[in-house]
């Protein structure tokens, strides 16, 4: 393995042009060497301690101890069969675009990742689940899952080892719930695909009642590393606690938006002004959307805060998924927050009624101060119902992920919110401040 | 009716499956590859799956990229999600609009194109974005829209 690929182990071998790695290719870096250590050298329990040791978090948006998320999994000698591994590659998150880099650059990681995680969780069964709109993904997957199976890397008895495992690759057709994971197992049932009700949770009783782990496709892909290069050098990778290296990402108003793979823990005025090179021509920074849609809004005293799950929840907000969304001087914050709240209502699965009727309400004040037809009173009834929107109260995380923008909108950009009522006016919207174009 | 083909495509899918309505979604995806949509022949399908067609259609409309009504030879989907409206994707579907001559949700007059909003495509890098049928396009602007849309006359 090169130094570049020590340093940044799921992109460094990815190849510039965008083209995917070749199973040659991907073995020359040394892929699938992790899964001949695993099934020949290493006893399940032993790789699952490894990555409990390795301090490796979900990198789906809630950061939970994947170690930990694995020991929930009932013991072997419990009867039920088959169980299940399940990798969320549903990435929707308005903002997000990490997922895509590893699922079309390196195939082959992602089907090691896979291997090695299931052999760990004595898993018969694996599940893809891919969002349609990821046609390369879906195509690159295919082939290399057919490759797979051609050098015994999946199938049974894998690599002369007593293990084996069957790999599917389920692409869906839309809808953001179904990243959800009880909402998947449903989709996978061949349901419709509204959330569960927890407990019991999947690792208990997950797909067809069935022990089921469910992980973020980046997630996975860390496990070969982890084991191929032990614990330690993990942690390393790390600026603080929470081991390994992320995919941060970068969207918005920014002279170069993209996705970097940087040390855990890299603060966010770093991956801002050295990876993105800071704000475009013309633009100034106000404040940033840490992880993806639904994780609340920091602001410029935030910008050296730590980019891990801890640093950023102690700042009153999540790293989720770690792609940051820059709100710029010349856009609206109450605009901006309207278009994200009209996804969350248009996503809502209707199951639950507070998100189902709550929602719309939300969007539709936001519209009308948008419109110039806000209202005194209309701050306050957005501000009780991102209140009765939090967790608690809802089967799922849908409601409470689409007011974290909200609330924290309405404390950083409070005055934007005043002068829309006040002035009966959008203020960006007067031909000058929204850049070529007059949107009257 | 179903054709052979499908019926047959459709059958090919059950094998991968110990619950055959585990299948529905792949199903769903066969005939409307043939069909651009799924027709009221969803009938069919749920009879092969062993549901009721209630059960198939509650399934099937809860997709929003299964459609149950016509649509235009090409489907394009464009993102309306929040890196995009930053880089104002509003006047790229504006310009699209005007040129199709519809609004989101509408299929042009000559049948060729149905035009859609969806959920943030993953190009937030390279906003706006939109795909045409199974191709992403990025960096929008009007004139290369024009190009574009050139090469799907």
């Amino acid at each position: 393995m090169k130094g570049e690929e020590m340093e940044r182990p799921l992109t460094g071998g990815i190849r510039p042009d965008g083209e995917p790695l070749t199973l040659e290719e991907y073995e020359a870096t040394g892929g699938y060497e992790a899964l001949r250590k695993a099934l020949h050298d290493m006893r399940p329990e032993e790789v699952r301690d490894a990555v409990s040791r390795s301090n490796l978090r979900g990198r789906g948006g809630a950061g939970f101890p994947t170690g930990q998320k694995w020991s929930f999994m009932p013991p072997r000698d419990d009867v039920r069969r088959p169980r299940y591994l399940i990798t969320n590659a549903d990435e929707m998150e308005p903002g997000t675009f990490k997922d895509r880099l590893l699922l079309e650059g390196n195939p082959h990681q992602m089907i090691e990742g896979i291997v090695v995680s299931a052999f760990a969780l004595e898993v018969d069964i694996a599940y893809i689940f891919l969002r349609w709109e990821y046609r390369s993904s879906a195509e690159r997957l295919a082939r290399a899952i057919r490759e797979a199976y051609e050098k015994e890397y999946l199938g049974s008895r894998i690599q002369g080892s007593q293990y084996s495992l069957e790999l599917f690759l389920h692409v869906s057709a839309g809808r953001y719930i179904c990243g959800e994971e009880t909402a998947m197992l449903n989709a996978l049932e061949g349901r419709r695909p509204i959330p569960r009700a927890k407990p019991p949770h999947p690792q208990v009783s997950g797909l067809w009642g069935m022990p089921t782990i469910i992980n973020n496709a980046e997630t996975l892909c860390n496990v070969p590393h982890i084991v191929r290069n032990g614990v330690d050098w993990f942690r390393g990778l790390s600026h603080t606690e929470e081991g390994g290296t992320k995919i941060y990402g970068v969207s918005g108003r920014v002279k170069r938006p993209g996705a970097w793979e940087l040390p855990m823990g890299t603060t966010i005025r770093e991956i801002l002004e050295e990876h993105a090179g800071g704000m475009a021509e013309g633009f100034a920074f106000r404040g940033v959307i840490p992880g993806g849609a639904s994780t609340d809004f920091l602001i410029g005293e935030h910008l050296d805060v730590r980019m891990d799950y801890e640093s950023v929840q102690k700042v009153g907000s999540r790293m989720g998924t770690g792609t940051m969304i820059v709100l710029d001087n010349r856009t609206c914050p109450v605009g901006l927050v309207h278009n994200l709240e009209q996804f969350f209502a248009r996503e809502s699965c209707g199951w639950c009624t507070p998100c189902r009727e709550s929602l719309p309400w939300v969007v539709k004040i936001l519209g009308a101060l948008e419109e110039g037809k806000g209202e005194d009173g209309d701050i306050e009834i957005l501000e009780e119902q991102a209140r009765l929107l939090g967790p608690g109260n809802t089967f799922c995380a849908l409601a409470p992920g689409a007011v974290e923008p909200l609330q924290s909108a309405l404390t950083y950009f409070r005055e934007d919110f005043e002068r829309h009522i006040r002035e009966k006016r959008c203020p960006w919207k007067n031909g000058k401040d929204r850049v070529g174009k007059n949107r009257w | 009716m179903l054709t052979e083909e499908e019926r047959l495509e459709i059958i090919a899918e059950l094998r991968h499956h110990t619950h055959k309505h585990a299948a529905c979604i792949e199903a769903l995806k066969i005939v409307q590859r043939h069909r651009g949509w799924v027709s009221d022949e969803i009938r069919d399908i749920a009879d092969i799956l062993e549901m009721t067609p209630e059960e198939l259609d509650g399934i099937a409309t809860f997709y929003s990229l299964i459609f149950r009504r016509p649509v235009g030879k090409h489907v394009i989907l464009i993102c309306d999600s929040v890196s995009c409206w930053i880089m104002e994707s509003d006047s790229i579907r504006d310009h699209l609009t005007k040129r199709l001559g519809i609004n989101p949700g509408e299929t042009s007059a000559d049948g060729r194109f149905t035009l859609l909003p969806v959920a943030c495509l993953g190009a937030c890098d390279r906003a706006p974005a939109m795909m045409i049928d199974e191709k992403l396009f990025t960096d929008l602007t009007p004139e290369k829209i024009d190009e574009i849309l050139g090469e799907y006359r």
